[in-house]
């Protein structure tokens, strides 16, 4: 029994740092409908960038805000340069480009900085929280708190006067234009701000595990979160996360054993496949209704 | 002599609707299939076993792709899966004893079988949702493979190809690979361009542009969406069985594994969405170019222009590939078929640049 809290509350955690990456994902597309399936690698560089910075010797406290400013304007390049000519273009060049992008990105980190693992020590330390008999990661619940506290600030800062230009330019982007909100600038803070969640989850994976290419893979789960949780909705992020984050810890818990590893892949492929064959547009989503 | 529409006037429908209409492009198939067949006698084994040899089968593999991507508009991001599941039926069916013709048919409705469960999540989503759900059954098929030794033959394992022959010719030496690799291209080939002019093309392409406004016009999406992904499975099955016997000819899951799927859908589009020349140049161009970027840049860094670590050089293929990528899709959208279209065109009717139509 302590064995399954264990997994629970472990994996709820674990899935709270991947609905982090998966943030990033769901702001572009609220606003653009581009799925940017770079962001794994947008979140190996955010990594990069801070392990780069703290190796200068610049203080983590100083470093994490920075590399946060340098990849807000790196995510604004990105838009201006590669996204905005693709617009109107069909899904699969948007697809194919943001693939290339992570392509391209995982050589260049590795290739300029180094291909070993990087430690990246935020100070909190490997000994595990054990709370009754339950032992809890103290890196996962640490990042649990800051994945809750980066969601809950992008729920409010939809409620101001930038987020509500968000909202309306996610709603339509012709009307939007018509109302005089410039929805170029809209969608370019959009990849700002999803690399500012970039630089959040990458810190906190890559305290986990190291700072190299793999962080890249990340997309992988967190593709299931936003696809369980609805594409367009910062409430499905959350809960997306939970649940890919519970399964994918519960499942391998327990079934691991009989058949010799690497389920999580498992679970997580079938989360996607499920909810695409069942209600593809997610928990909490918004459907398209398509004309002829 | 130059000018190439000299003399060539259509009076029969059926002459003007042929594969090649133009006695120009006709010569040039014929000269590049005669330049394929001689191949091995004027190649030495390096070239044609490393670069022509590779370059043939993928090139059969993203035909069998653009028919599903390009013509018929399903995104397919797990045909390496497809592919795999040809590879590893054919070589445990010619281990059973079948000869090698039937267990390249086998390979291929095996995959084919396989592959229209791929298309069960085309019949539900499309665009982007079918992207994710094809990429969730590659990693599903990769795990079976992995994990289940009767295929794989344990983990970490390698499963050597057995020696087969075809119609009585002995697969042994490289030319009767070569040949073999030849012939299935050409065959796929020539299944792509008449595809297009039969009634199920034409459904392709309609259920392409749109599968409701299809649907009203009396094509069955659900029949024709499952029959491109049967259609292209097969191929694609029978490629991946070739690739196995006539090219790695020892088979591990890694492959088929995900970046070969994206690797295939890169092919296909800087070759140019739906074109049978932008199979072959995509194929050539995709494989041979990152290779010869980063000779040129050990090169470079050899004779000391430019001073590049040895970690960095490990990486400069991963980059150049995706580079190019994003480089095409933003500078040239249609591929490379349209940039060998562009200069056909200016050349059919040069000098005379007027007559262009």
């Amino acid at each position: 029994m302590y064995y399954f809290a264990e997994l629970v509350i472990n994996g709820a955690l674990t899935g709270l740092m991947y609905s982090l990456v998966a943030l990033g994902f769901v702001l572009i597309y609220k606003s653009s409908g581009v799925p940017n399936l770079a962001a794994g690698a947008v979140v190996m560089v955010g990594a990069y960038a801070v392990w780069l910075l703290t190796s200068y010797g610049l203080p983590l406290y100083f470093s994490i805000p920075l590399s946060a400013a340098i990849m807000f304007v790196l995510g604004l390049l990105t838009e201006r340069l590669l996204l905005r000519r693709m617009v109107g273009q069909p899904i699969i060049m948007v697809v194919m480009l943001t693939l290339g992008l992570e392509i391209f990105l995982r050589g260049l980190g590795p290739g300029l900085l180094g291909a070993a693992p990087k430690p990246l020590n935020l100070g909190i330390g490997l000994s595990p929280m054990i709370v009754g008999d339950i032992f809890i990661n103290r890196a996962y619940f640490v990042g649990g708190i800051v994945a809750l506290l980066m969601i809950g600030s992008a729920l409010l800062f939809f409620r101001t006067r930038l987020g509500t230009k968000l909202r309306a330019v996610s709603d339509d982007h012709v009307s939007s234009w018509a109302v005089g909100i410039s929805v170029e600038r809209a969608i370019g803070v959009s990849w700002g701000l999803a690399g500012i969640a970039a630089v959040a989850a990458g810190v906190l994976w890559g305290s986990v595990q190291g700072v190299d290419w793999t962080l890249s893979m990340l997309l992988f789960p967190a593709v299931a979160v936003v696809i369980l949780g609805g594409i367009d909705s910062i409430w499905g992020v959350l809960i997306g996360g939970l649940i890919v984050g519970m399964l994918g810890s519960i499942i391998p818990g327990y079934v691991d054993q009989i058949v010799g590893g690497g389920t999580r892949d498992v679970v997580t492929s079938l989360i996607i496949l499920i909810t695409i064959m069942i209600r593809p547009y997610g928990i909490f989503g918004r459907e398209d209704i398509e004309r002829i | 002599m130059f000018y190439r529409l000299a003399g060539v006037h259509h009076t029969r429908y059926q002459t003007a609707r042929g594969l090649w209409p133009i006695p120009a492009d006709r010569w040039q198939v014929l000269f590049l299939l005669l330049l394929a067949l001689l191949a091995p006698f004027f190649l030495s084994n390096l070239y044609l076993g490393s670069y022509i040899l590779p370059w043939l089968i993928w090139s059969a593999a993203a035909l069998s792709l653009t028919l599903l991507m390009g013509t018929a508009g399903q995104l397919h991001f797990g045909f390496a899966a497809v592919m795999a599941i040809g590879a590893y039926s054919s070589i445990h069916l010619v281990r059973l004893g079948v000869p090698f013709e039937l267990a390249l048919l086998g390979a291929g409705l095996t995959a084919a079988v396989v592959g229209s469960l791929f298309g069960m999540a085309a019949l539900r989503v499309k665009g982007l949702y079918l992207v994710m759900a094809t990429l969730a059954m590659q990693y599903l098929v990769d795990w079976v493979i992995i994990n289940v030794p009767a295929i794989s033959g344990g983990a970490q394992a390698t499963l050597r190809t057995p020696d087969v022959s075809f119609l009585f010719l002995p697969i042994d030496t490289l030319a009767a690979r070569y040949y073999l690799a030849l012939g299935w291209v050409v065959l796929v080939t020539l299944f792509f361009l008449n595809v297009k002019r039969t009634s199920f093309g034409r459904a392709l392409v309609a259920i392409r542009d749109k599968d409701f406004a299809a649907a009203v016009i009396g094509v069955d999406p659900f029949r024709t969406k499952l029959a491109a992904f049967f259609t292209s499975s097969f191929m694609g099955g029978v490629t991946g069985a070739i690739l196995a016997f006539a090219f790695y000819r020892a088979v591990t899951p890694e492959q088929f594994s995900f970046n070969v799927s994206i690797q295939l859908v890169a092919m296909v589009l800087v070759g140019g969405l739906g074109s049978a020349i932008g199979g072959f140049l995509g194929a050539g161009f995709v494989l041979l170019v990152p290779i010869f970027l980063t000779n040129m840049v050990t090169w470079l860094a050899a004779i000391g222009w430019i001073a590049v670590s040895a970690n960095l050089i490990a990486h400069v293929p991963l980059m150049i590939y995706g580079a190019l990528i994003i480089g095409f899709l933003l500078f040239e959208p249609l591929g490379l078929a349209k940039i060998y279209d562009n200069i056909r065109k200016y050349f059919l009717v040069w000098p005379f640049r007027h007559s262009r139509s």
